[in-house]
């Protein structure tokens, strides 16, 4: 059985809760086991802008806690997972950034040394649980879905440190997602980023981007958006709603969570995976399903 | 008469103090929610509610969480075992003490006609309860200052709590000790109590106490004859025993007697009992009149916090309920530091040594604040860093023993201190992502307001650099306040293709992107191999830069362009503080 450490991060606990649960009922029918550690705490990711000594602490705190544990770390966020992941790097190189860290470390007798990896959930579905597994647990697929992939920046970039796929030609979550038998439409912006980085600091820009994104996904066909990271999804969610009832709520391109998508193939109820909790709704995507 | 003097007087004081400090809950205001709240709409709102759960099904969540979270103490258990045990020794201890023992007049006498405080099972009672609040205090004592629980910090509130608790157990239990070995005592009591006034039976009677019972004589003295001890006893049957048990069942007291044996008549000659009664009265006594002016006085208002929180609603509660909740929420904080403990942005604390970023030391703050006084412009810019440096991840709230909101309340106080002419870079940050989200909440002005001045603090002197006939001065090599990473340095290879800001999602959004953004990317690159390292660290662009990598992965010369708008965001920031005239960290 594989077993991970679950790094849920900030955002899911606090306001997407419908995919921590959707992912732990996924995850329980592909018979991995996941380890709640508490001492977890921020990813880093907010700290960049400000600190990168607090950045590399907070990050660098984590990757120790789950080698204390011994085992790998499951994120469930693509800037969660693009912050450890730089992390990780920092701490492998020479130089007075890791010292620093190590002598912190070992103040609160944690110590690094490289000895666990970082994945993403996607990552995990694709290379460690496999594609065939995964068909394998699948009850019911979709006809005639149109999903518009959003792959999410943190994780693909810079692939020389995320190594998640193929910077500028990535498969791997179209791949996850045609295992549903939804279609992955191919759309223009698809590898661009959401604007969930700018809300709250240039929204004016930040919404630009998402409606860029939103008119690009809509252009190609698609039926929903399928994300799977909480602050592309809040984007895509929760502020495409208020963009929504400013435009006197014209038609929209909600977002599905690929844990949802699947979980519902898995023949997973409804409920458990938080589909009414979305705040766009969303629930015409088991009418797809066969 | 001293007594009654002392007692009503700390309980005037008490109540004086019980008045005043629930009158703040309905006349403080915290953050900008509660602005346009009069103090008697919050009282009528608060009756209303108040009616309101009592009078529907909520009663029962009420009576649930009574027994659970305030009686049973559950939320503390769910944390950490040794801290509920440490409190409900404590807690339990001291309760129980107040009701049977310094209530005893009222309560115990009410419910017992058979009470004697000498008499079992109270006797052997009082010592047990007293045996546990001091237990509970020796593992608080332990956890603060052996154990050394990570971020538990302790102030000058929990010292005065830990002294006044152990200054009245220790003193009661002195006081016990030195009553058990007087015989003065005795003789009081033989001559108030046991009836007896033939001398020849008192003696008797004495050497029984002498020999098993811990009284310390100075004209009787042992070895004494078995006959005259069963004599002893007897008389002590027919004359003490119905209303004083064994002294042995004090076993704090009479264990205490024995170690002070060797000293007893000097202690008894120099009327120590009669000292260590007025230390312990007194003390109890100040605890009482200070009591609402203190931490004990969560006692108080944690379980009123715990209650209120279980039956309101969010988004359906009046906002002068919230208002009036938030008010009595800091009293309700204990400084117990649980939030702090599981706080997700520790490490922060850890690499900026702000205090002001965990939670629990936010809330002596808050109440400072709440109470309208000035605090220091170096405090206003410690508290406004603390309170914005949080993910809004709400493991506080859900772990908080007292079940204060405090998700809500940062994001209240967050908002009022913003507004403040401080300029705020972290709002430039993340951090932001949750106020961002709630954007229709606040006043189109009051929201973009504290953005714009952040905005022109980080800036720094760009537009002056920026002047066409300015004169600059270039540099080369590595420059000074950019990290200490070799990638640090990639700036250098930048050949000026212009890549990174073809590609740049943020340049392609506007028509003309350096008015709006001030430099673009490889003006910035450009910037840094020229040592403009002030020009490079001003222009909007950092700010409003997605980080989404484009940049940098499409650079042909492996310059780390996104790293590097990281580290001049990271220097500009920087450069804010000093500009305050703050220590750089």
């Amino acid at each position: 059985m594989m077993k991970y450490a679950l790094f849920l991060g900030c955002n899911i606990p606090a306001r997407v809760s419908q995919y921590e649960a959707s992912s732990r009922a996924v995850l329980k029918k592909t018979g991995i086991e996941l380890v709640d550690i508490p001492e977890f705490g921020c990813c880093g990711y907010p700290m960049q802008n400000i600190d990168q000594r607090a950045f590399l602490f907070s990050a660098a705190n984590n990757l120790a806690l789950a080698e204390e544990a011994g085992l790998d770390i499951l994120v469930m966020c693509k800037c969660g997972y693009g912050s450890l992941k730089k992390a990780e790097h920092i701490m492998k190189e020479d130089g007075d950034p890791r010292e620093e860290v190590n002598r912190l470390l070992s103040e609160k007798g944690l110590k690094y040394d490289g000895k666990i990896q970082v994945k993403h959930l996607l990552s995990v579905l694709y290379h460690d649980v496999g594609i065939d597994t995964l068909k394998s647990k699948i009850s019911g697929s979709y006809k005639g879905l149109r999903l518009a992939t959003h792959y999410g920046c943190h994780a693909l970039r810079p692939s020389k440190i995320t190594r998640f796929d193929d910077p500028v030609a990535p498969t791997l979550f179209d791949e996850l997602v045609e295992i549903t038998g939804a279609e992955s439409v191919d759309w223009t912006s698809k590898l661009e980023c959401c604007g969930a980085p700018l809300t709250g600091v240039n929204d004016g820009l930040s919404i630009d981007l998402t409606k860029k994104k939103l008119t690009d996904g809509k252009k190609a066909g698609a039926h929903y958006l399928c994300t799977a990271c909480p602050f592309c999804h809040l984007q895509f969610d929760t502020v495409q709603k208020t963009m929504v009832s400013h435009n006197g709520n014209e038609e929209h391109l909600a977002s599905i969570l690929y844990p949802q998508l699947l979980g519902l193939c898995m023949g997973i109820d409804k409920e458990t995976l938080g589909i009414h909790m979305n705040q766009l709704d969303i629930s015409g995507v088991a009418s797809f399903l066969t | 008469m001293v007594f009654n003097v002392l007692l009503y007087t700390s309980l005037a004081i008490f109540l004086l103090g019980l008045i005043y400090k629930i009158s703040t809950w309905f006349s403080r205001k915290i953050g900008i929610s509660a602005k346009n709240i009069t103090t008697s709409e919050r009282i009528l709102a608060a009756a209303k509610g108040i009616l309101g759960v009592i009078f529907s099904s909520k009663i029962l969540i009420l009576i649930k969480v009574f027994m659970l979270d305030v009686v049973l103490q559950r939320r503390i258990l769910k944390e950490n075992f040794l801290r509920w045990f440490m409190h409900m020794l404590i807690y339990g201890g001291f309760m129980l003490l107040l009701l049977m023992h310094a209530l005893d007049d009222v309560i115990t006498v009410s419910l017992f006609s058979e009470y004697y405080s000498t008499l079992n099972p109270f006797l052997f009672l009082r010592n047990l309860f007293g045996v546990m609040v001091i237990a509970g205090l020796g593992i608080a004592v332990y956890r603060r200052f052996v154990l050394k629980v990570p971020r538990l910090k302790t102030n000058a509130m929990d010292h005065y709590v830990i002294i006044i608790l152990a200054v009245i157990m220790i003193s009661g239990v002195l006081l016990e000790g030195t009553k058990i070995m007087s015989h003065t005592e005795f003789q009081n009591m033989v001559e108030n109590w046991s009836g007896l006034v033939d001398e020849k039976e008192i003696r008797v009677l004495e050497s029984y106490w002498i020999q098993d019972l811990g009284v310390v004589s100075p004209n009787v003295k042992g070895p004494f004859d078995q006959e005259v001890l069963a004599q002893g006893r007897e008389i002590h049957e027919m004359n003490c025993a119905d209303c004083h048990s064994s002294p042995k069942w004090a076993f704090t007291g009479y264990t205490l007697a024995k170690i002070l044996n060797p000293i007893a008549l000097t202690l008894d000659r120099a009327g120590s009992s009669n000292v260590l009664w007025y230390i312990h009265i007194l003390a109890c006594f100040f605890g009482l009149a200070y009591l609402p002016f203190s931490k004990m006085f969560h006692i108080i208002a944690s379980p009123i916090s715990l209650l209120v929180n279980a039956v309101m609603e969010k988004d359906k509660s009046d906002p002068a309920n919230i208002a009036t909740r938030q008010a009595m929420e800091l009293d309700a904080c204990m400084h117990c530091g649980t939030c702090s403990l599981r706080c997700s942005v520790i490490m922060a604390f850890e690499a900026l040594g702000n205090e002001y970023i965990l939670p629990s030391e936010k809330m002596p703050f808050l109440k400072t604040l709440a109470a309208g006084k000035k605090l220091s412009r170096t405090e206003l810019r410690a508290i406004q860093e603390g309170v914005h440096l949080c993910t809004n991840c709400d493991r506080c709230t859900v772990v908080c023993p007292a079940g204060i909101n405090l998700k809500e309340l940062w994001l209240n106080v967050r908002e009022n201190l913003v507004q403040r002419r401080y300029p705020e870079p972290l709002v430039l940050s993340p951090f932001s992502f949750v106020r961002g989200l709630n954007r229709e909440k606040p006043a189109p002005d009051e929201y973009s307001t504290p953005l714009e001045t952040a905005r022109q603090a980080v800036a720094g002197e760009f537009d002056l650099l920026m002047e066409q006939d300015r004169h600059l001065s270039l540099k080369d090599g590595k420059l000074e306040g950019l990290g200490q990473r070799p990638e640090d340095n990639t700036f250098a290879y930048c050949f000026g293709c212009q890549n990174c800001t073809t590609i740049c999602p943020v340049v392609g959004n506007y028509d003309n992107p350096e008015k709006a953004l001030g430099l673009l990317p490889h003006q910035i690159m450009c910037c840094l191999g020229l040592g403009l390292i002030d020009m490079a660290s001003g222009p909007r662009m950092l700010w409003d830069c997605v980080t989404c990598y484009q940049c940098q992965e499409h650079c042909p010369q492996d310059v780390r362009v996104t790293d590097l708008l990281y580290q001049l965001k990271n220097l500009a920031v920087k450069n804010v503080g000093k500009a305050l005239g703050e220590n750089p960290k």
